[in-house]
């Protein structure tokens, strides 16, 4: 499984891909929408998890411009706001919604809620 | 609404404020104007109508008391004038009537004499003297046969008027009495006169009339001698202690002081005698019902003023009392909303406090999470250096997050007034801490323009800190994303401090910038403006004795400029009193 972390927080998402990576998911993380979008050009992901408030371009606006690339490309989207108004945006358009602070193994279910279960090694379970 | 609304003013001992939103009125003063200008506005009038019916009145009065005095002497003089009258004919009647020669008989002038007095009474004795004077024939009492009354005055009147009506004398008989004499002509020339003398008995009845206390009537002649005898005024023949009437035809009325009483006195001149009628009466007695009536006036007048006094006195109390009341509610009511409207500007910045705080925390769980990984997955190829740098990468996140819970106790701590030392640099940047993520997202340009060198100042920092929340929460929502906000702070003199908030976003219509400090006034449709923001923005730098403009041009941008005193929000000493 192939993971695409998306977050202005640096410190977050290098720790967050390194601990991924730990329990088998493979994650490759992007501080902003353009560095984003470069690393989806040359890959392929299963899954990409987005912070929804980015300075410039945003989450929601991302993961649109992430589905011309790769147009069944799952979302999950993370906020640290937690706003009404972010909330039905994100619950309607991303496969999750989740608040920050988030736990890894929730993070884990939620991956394996979207993409189904993985061997642990990268791909996932025949 | 208790009694005691009407009777105490409850606003008496409050404090007149200095500053003008915190008071509308100086109760004091509109109290008193109110009293003083209802009590006028009653007083003035019902004075005027009192002075005027007084006089009214008073003229009535003495009218009446004229016309009934005048009618008593017109009626006592013609008594008078028809009893002197009647003698009179009666004599011409008996010249008619007997010649010369039988009237010279004193059998004849005895039975006459005794028909005179049988039929009309007062007749005393009967004289019939000729041409030269001399008394012919006497028939009475007194022995006057022979008299020569030639060197006489009354014997020349006679003699040239035809008639001769005496005044009353004591004459030779020393009693009071007064003479009729009547000339009549003979066929061959020459004349003679009858002369009768009259008890003065009947003359005196008709000029004593019956009047009530005090009054008197009588009758004196010419030189002021009375005739007939009087109350008050004297014995018959005594000279009248008052002045004798100037000649009228008519009944007059006139007046006269007669030192401790006044007096109105009626007078009449008895046509063809010498008498005079006077009716004479104290202006007390003649006026006393109108005294009593004077009384009741005054006495009516004196507590209708009380009670108007009372009325409106009581009236305004409570007037004002409302008033007050109102006001203070007002003050009770404003202040809440400042205090809902601090609240409601920090709820509105929760949403991105809560951001500022996760995203930290995120990276705190997420760094203690790898921590937890590589003692776990690595324990054999552990790095102390790496386990060194995550410690303090939490460390750091941790002093971030407690940053941002600083500033948040720093507003909520200045709910309540504390005027201290202030660097506007710093409030402004408290302020900004919470905004600043959203301009980041939004791409919105912050720029602080803090002039260099601009000291500190005193004022109320938590007041500082909500007008400026205001005012740059106002200035967001104006811009569109990648506008620009500007704050920026400098003295234009030594007393004051000078802080502009500029935007560049939609402006305010010229109609609406006259009315945007009303209370409830929003042009934020449906967005959940409550319109009280920037009238309480307004209400606080009024507070801190400053004031507040706005400059703006639709499509351009809107400046907002505060000019504060240094010494901010000082006299404002009881600062939580309807908490």
């Amino acid at each position: 499984m192939r993971v695409l972390l998306v977050d202005d927080e640096h410190e977050l998402v290098c720790a967050l891909a390194e601990r991924l990576g730990f329990r088998g998911v493979r994650a490759d993380y992007a501080v902003s929408a353009e560095q984003a979008l470069e690393l989806a050009r040359t890959t392929a992901y299963d899954i990409a998890v987005l912070d929804v408030k980015m300075p410039g371009m945003g989450g929601l606006e991302l993961h649109q411009r992430l589905r011309e690339l790769q147009p069944d490309l799952p979302a999950v989207f993370l906020t640290g706001h937690g706003s009404e108004l972010d909330f039905a945006a994100g619950a309607a358009r991303g496969e999750a919604y989740l608040v920050k602070p988030v736990g890894i193994e929730v993070l884990l279910e939620t991956f394996a809620r979207i993409a189904g279960p993985w061997d642990g090694q990268g791909g996932r379970q025949p | 609404m208790p009694l005691r609304d009407f009777i105490a003013p409850r606003f008496w001992l409050h404090p007149r404020d200095s500053a003008p939103e915190r008071s509308l009125f100086n109760y004091r003063r509109a109290w008193a104007l109110a009293i003083v200008l209802t009590a006028l506005t009653a007083l003035v009038p019902l004075t005027a109508m009192t002075l005027i019916d007084y006089q009214v009145t008073r003229s009535a009065v003495e009218a009446e008391v004229r016309l009934r005095t005048s009618r008593i002497v017109s009626n006592a003089r013609r008594a008078v004038s028809f009893y002197l009258e009647e003698r009179a004919s009666v004599l011409s009647f008996v010249l008619q009537d007997r010649s010369p020669e039988s009237l010279r008989d004193p059998v004849v002038l005895g039975e006459l004499l005794d028909n005179l007095k049988r039929s009309h009474g007062g007749f005393v004795d009967l004289g019939v003297i000729d041409s030269g004077g001399v008394q012919r024939a006497y028939v009475g009492p007194y022995s006057l046969l022979g008299r020569d009354y030639s060197d006489q005055g009354w014997f020349d009147h006679v003699v040239s008027e035809g008639s001769y009506v005496s005044d009353v004398f004591l004459g030779f008989r020393n009693v009071p009495h007064l003479v009729i004499a009547v000339r009549q002509d003979l066929p061959g020339g020459g004349f003679f006169v009858l002369r009768a003398t009259l008890d003065t008995d009947r003359f005196n009845n008709l000029a004593g009339l019956d009047l009530l206390a005090g009054g008197d009537s009588f009758i004196i002649n010419a030189e002021g001698v009375l005739q007939t005898p009087s109350r008050h005024h004297g014995a018959v023949l005594d000279v009248v202690n008052l002045p004798v009437p100037p000649y009228s035809e008519y009944t007059e009325i006139m007046a006269f002081d007669e030192g401790e009483r006044e007096l109105t006195i009626g007078y009449a001149y008895v046509p063809n005698s010498p008498f005079i009628l006077l009716v004479v009466k104290s202006r007390d007695e003649l006026m006393a019902s109108w005294y009593d009536n004077r009384f009741q006036m005054v006495w009516l007048l004196a507590a209708s003023v009380v009670v108007i006094l009372l009325v409106v006195t009581a009236v305004a109390t409570f007037l004002v009392n409302l008033v007050f009341q109102a006001d203070r509610n007002r003050f009770v009511a404003l202040h809440h909303a400042e205090h809902a409207n601090k609240m409601a500007s920090i709820g509105r910045l929760a949403a991105g406090v809560a951001h500022e705080i996760n995203n930290p925390l995120a990276v705190i769980g997420e760094k203690s999470g790898l921590l937890k990984d590589l003692l776990t997955y690595r324990s054999d190829d552990l790095d102390p250096a790496r386990l060194r740098g995550l410690a303090e990468e939490i460390a750091s996140s941790v002093e971030r997050c407690g940053n941002i819970t600083k500033h948040l106790l720093g507003f909520a701590r200045h709910i309540n007034v504390r005027v201290e030392r202030i660097n506007v640099e710093r409030v402004i940047e408290e302020v900004l801490s919470f905004l600043r993520k959203e301009a980041e997202y939004r791409s919105v340009g912050i720029a602080v323009n803090v002039a260099p060198g601009l000291p500190e100042f005193e004022c109320d920092r938590g007041k500082l800190q909500q007008i400026l929340l205001n005012l740059v929460n106002n200035a967001f929502q104006a811009v569109a994303d990648h506008g620009h906000v500007e704050i920026a702070a400098d003295s234009p003199d030594s007393g004051h401090l000078r802080i502009l908030v500029r935007d560049d976003g939609c402006g305010i219509r010229p109609e609406d910038q006259k009315r945007i400090f009303e209370p409830f006034y929003s042009t934020k449709c449906g967005s959940g403006g409550t319109g009280l923001g920037l009238s309480i923005t307004y209400g606080l730098v009024r507070k801190l004795g400053g004031v507040i403009e706005v400059e703006s041009r639709v499509g351009q941008g809107t400046t907002f400029t505060i000019t504060l005193p240094a010494e901010c929000g000082r006299e404002e000493g009881e600062s939580c009193e309807y908490c």
